[in-house]
């Protein structure tokens, strides 16, 4: 009788002082892979908070996570059990099956979520959005001022006539930046462009690219003309260098990702003069259409296929109280959060303004990705003056049909 | 030696280049000759914070069955080296066809993308590798004749470029010919031209990885001249200088032949090298003025969203061809050197 009160006893015990980690999670392992800017680092830091007994987490925040990873999470067990993912790298990872759907796990642990974050493809849960983000336009009101220009650029006609007066008033050579950089940036710069003429990409139904016409042209002179008043050093120009030079001083308009806006206006980097001077404002429209040259992007949590069971819900837990409200309100200025506890602000009013004009999400096709390589590939030729826009855009065709017959889309 | 001991004795060495070498040669040329499967699209409702849209998707499940079936993928025969991205032969036919002049197919050819990195790819090898050469000989004799206490020194000085990590070399380098750094600074007060900038027209890029790939490359030669120079026959010097030679003449007549071994050496690494340079355009974000066929596999495997393996295996067997190629006039020199030898 002793040795069965001894036994329950014991039992229960063991069970009483079973490790639950911070979170609720039991065990597990978390990996995370994702960009790096500051809004991602508050929610994997918080998420790492979750760390601790049998629950471990791992992060590596780094801009060549689209390089790495299709094959981190191809891999079985996947390298990472979750990636933060966008519009155009959820439709990449889908298209090889290496995202899972989370409807089981929005049921269970996803109670405070609003129905908005929820990325639905064809009827199932598949990523699990926290922030809203756009390129849109930064300007230095004080030389705008000094320039005689009136107000803030809306169209990028007039943002050209205003670069136009600056340099005329000798405050700066090269007063317009874009993130220009061969490759995915300046492939981005045309797609938000070309978007603002409200055309489609592809023949309607098919996978067949429809740039080369008369819209298409268009967006490479407004390029060309933009460039026009960049430093010759436009085609090296990423978002980091496009933000050191605008913290620098160096610029008066650019274009620059939302997502930049916190780490532009606080106070470190940079000097008073320009960050006082600093307004963020909706991305210009410019031709005849009203609909904003930029295209919205959500970032969102996706967690992998090849991950196991209990990885997948400990990282899922992990990663929900990383977006939670509490790191919503802590982290308000960093990004366009879609949390309800998040208050609009200074360093996110490009953005909302960018979405208030009516601005359209950048298109989430399988075949959008070897578009969007073709046009980084083949329109620095036309930039540089060697090519004219129709033999750019024919180019760009031409690359994007042989990529997309390689990868099955086209025959 | 007899033939069966030597077996014996190479035996481990076959076994690590037939593992690590051979198969996966013929495995990347296996890969080449296949492209995906068809995609299966289906269209079906995204939803997201930005609204509802009907689009075209992959219908994973039925694309899955398709990749269980057959892993490797379509077959696609030689189809994916004579495509648009490789040695585009109807593009070519059709330029050939369409041109008013050899000018204008050669613009027309170079806009392709495998041809413009062959272009970039073949100068840079046959600029890069004389001025190797002939900058690290003329290296070792300045370093031959130096006082004993400073050529420690000055080969350590001389072999740093070599040894400094070729992407944080050229990274450093990238920053240095910024417009706003130090090198690139200078050259603008020089030519008194405040819009210079190297990175910006092709031609000064390209100008610019050469330079870099000949400072990287020197040492390499310069080290192996040096050891070379410390075995000239005294004997032969000697009576060189006894008959009168001016330094000039000893250097072409005793020296030089007495080098031409490790000269024929140091061509066939620099000529394999050269070919496959890659760290530059990388590090100098070179790619829209400069790409090489190393770059493009790189760009194929890892600077596009989705990997292309059979068209990176495409251009790694070209590459390989093209190597083979360029090493044809150094292999039989060689040989003719051996058979010399053994009569």
């Amino acid at each position: 009788m002793f040795l069965k009160t001894i036994t329950f006893a014991g039992a229960f015990a063991l069970l009483g002082s079973t490790a639950i980690a911070g979170c609720g999670i039991s065990g597990g392992n978390v990996s995370v892979l994702s960009n790096d800017f500051p809004a991602i680092q508050a929610v994997t830091s918080a998420a790492a908070a979750c760390a601790g007994d049998g629950v471990t987490v791992e992060t590596n925040l780094t801009k060549d996570h689209k390089d790495i990873m299709v094959a981190a999470l191809t891999a079985n067990p996947a390298q990472y059990s979750s990636v933060v993912v966008s519009n155009s790298t959820l439709v990449t990872l889908m298209n090889d099956g290496l995202v899972r759907p989370l409807d089981e796990m929005v049921a269970k642990h996803g109670a405070a979520l609003s129905k908005s974050q929820l990325i639905t493809v064809n009827g199932k849960v598949m990523a699990v959005a926290f922030m809203a983000n756009a390129q849109h336009l930064f300007s230095r009101t004080d030389v705008l001022e000094a320039a005689g220009v009136d107000g803030i650029p809306a169209t990028y006609e007039d943002v050209l006539a205003a670069a136009e007066k600056i340099r005329a008033s000798g405050l700066m050579d090269y007063p317009v930046a874009l993130n220009t950089k061969a490759g995915w940036n300046l492939a981005e710069e045309f797609v938000n462009m070309y978007m603002g003429t409200g055309a489609d990409f592809f023949k309607s139904g098919t996978a067949e690219a429809a740039v080369n016409n008369e819209n298409g042209v268009a967006t490479l002179e407004m390029l060309k003309s933009l460039v026009a008043y960049s430093n010759p050093d436009y085609l090296t120009y990423d978002s980091n260098a496009t933000q050191a030079e605008w913290e620098a001083g160096n610029l008066a308009l650019a274009t620059m990702w939302g997502s930049r806006g916190s780490a532009v206006l606080d106070d470190e980097g940079s000097t008073a003069e320009v960050v006082s001077g600093t307004v963020l404002s909706a991305a210009p429209t410019w031709g005849n259409d009203a609909r904003p040259a930029s295209t919205l992007w959500w970032d969102g949590i996706a967690i992998s296929t090849n991950a196991s069971d209990e990885d997948a819900e400990a990282t899922f837990v992990a990663m929900m109280n990383g977006i939670s409200s509490d790191v919503v309100k802590a982290n308000n200025d960093a990004a366009v959060w879609l949390d309800g506890a998040y208050m609009p602000s200074p360093a996110s009013a490009g953005v909302s303004s960018t979405a208030a004009g009516g601005a359209a999400p950048y298109p989430m096709l399988p075949f959008m990705g070897a578009l969007h390589t073709a046009l980084g590939a083949e329109i620095t030729d036309f930039l540089q003056g060697s090519e004219s826009a129709k033999q750019a855009l024919a180019d760009v065709e031409a690359a994007y049909t042989a990529a997309a017959k390689e990868q099955g889309f086209l025959k | 030696m007899k033939n069966r001991t030597f077996f014996w004795f190479i035996l481990p060495s076959l076994i690590t280049m037939l593992l690590f070498i051979a198969l996966p040669i013929v495995s990347v040329a296996v890969q080449s000759l296949h492209i995906e499967h068809e995609a299966v699209m289906v269209e079906v409702e995204n939803c997201g914070p930005f609204g509802c849209k009907q689009e075209l998707q992959v219908d994973v499940e039925e694309t899955a069955k398709l990749k269980e079936e057959r892993p490797l993928g379509q077959f696609n025969g030689l189809g994916t080296y004579t495509n648009r991205n490789h040695l585009a032969f109807s593009e070519i036919g059709l330029a050939w066809r369409s041109s008013t002049g050899f000018v204008d197919f050669m613009s027309k050819a170079l806009n392709l993308p495998f041809y413009r990195a062959l272009a970039f790819t073949l100068t840079y090898t046959f600029v890069v590798t004389p001025l190797v050469i002939i900058f690290g000989f003329m290296i070792a004799l300045g370093v031959n004749t130096l006082p004993k206490r400073i050529k420690g020194p000055t080969i350590f000085i001389s072999l740093l470029p070599m040894i400094v990590t070729p992407l944080i070399g050229s990274l450093i380098l990238f920053w240095m010919i910024d417009a706003n750094g130090i090198l690139g600074a200078t050259l603008q007060r020089i030519f008194d031209d405040p819009n210079l900038s190297l990175k910006a027209s092709p031609a000064l890029t390209w100008i610019m990885l050469m330079v870099y790939g000949v400072w990287h490359s020197a040492p390499f030669a310069f080290i192996v001249f040096y050891a070379g120079l410390q075995t000239v026959p005294a004997d032969t010097m000697e009576a060189a200088m006894i008959d009168g030679a001016s330094r000039w003449e000893r250097t072409r007549y005793v020296v030089l032949p007495h080098l031409m071994p490790l000269t024929v050496f140091i061509s066939l690494i620099q000529l394999m090298d050269n070919f496959r340079v890659f760290e530059p355009i990388v590090s100098f974000s070179a790619q829209a003025s400069a790409t090489s066929l190393s770059w493009i596999i790189y760009n194929d495997l890892v600077g596009t969203e989705s990997q292309f393996f059979g068209s990176a295996g495409a251009t790694s067997v070209l590459t390989i061809i093209g190597v083979s190629i360029l090493l044809i006039p150094v292999l039989i020199r060689t040989w003719r050197d051996f058979n010399q030898k053994v009569v």
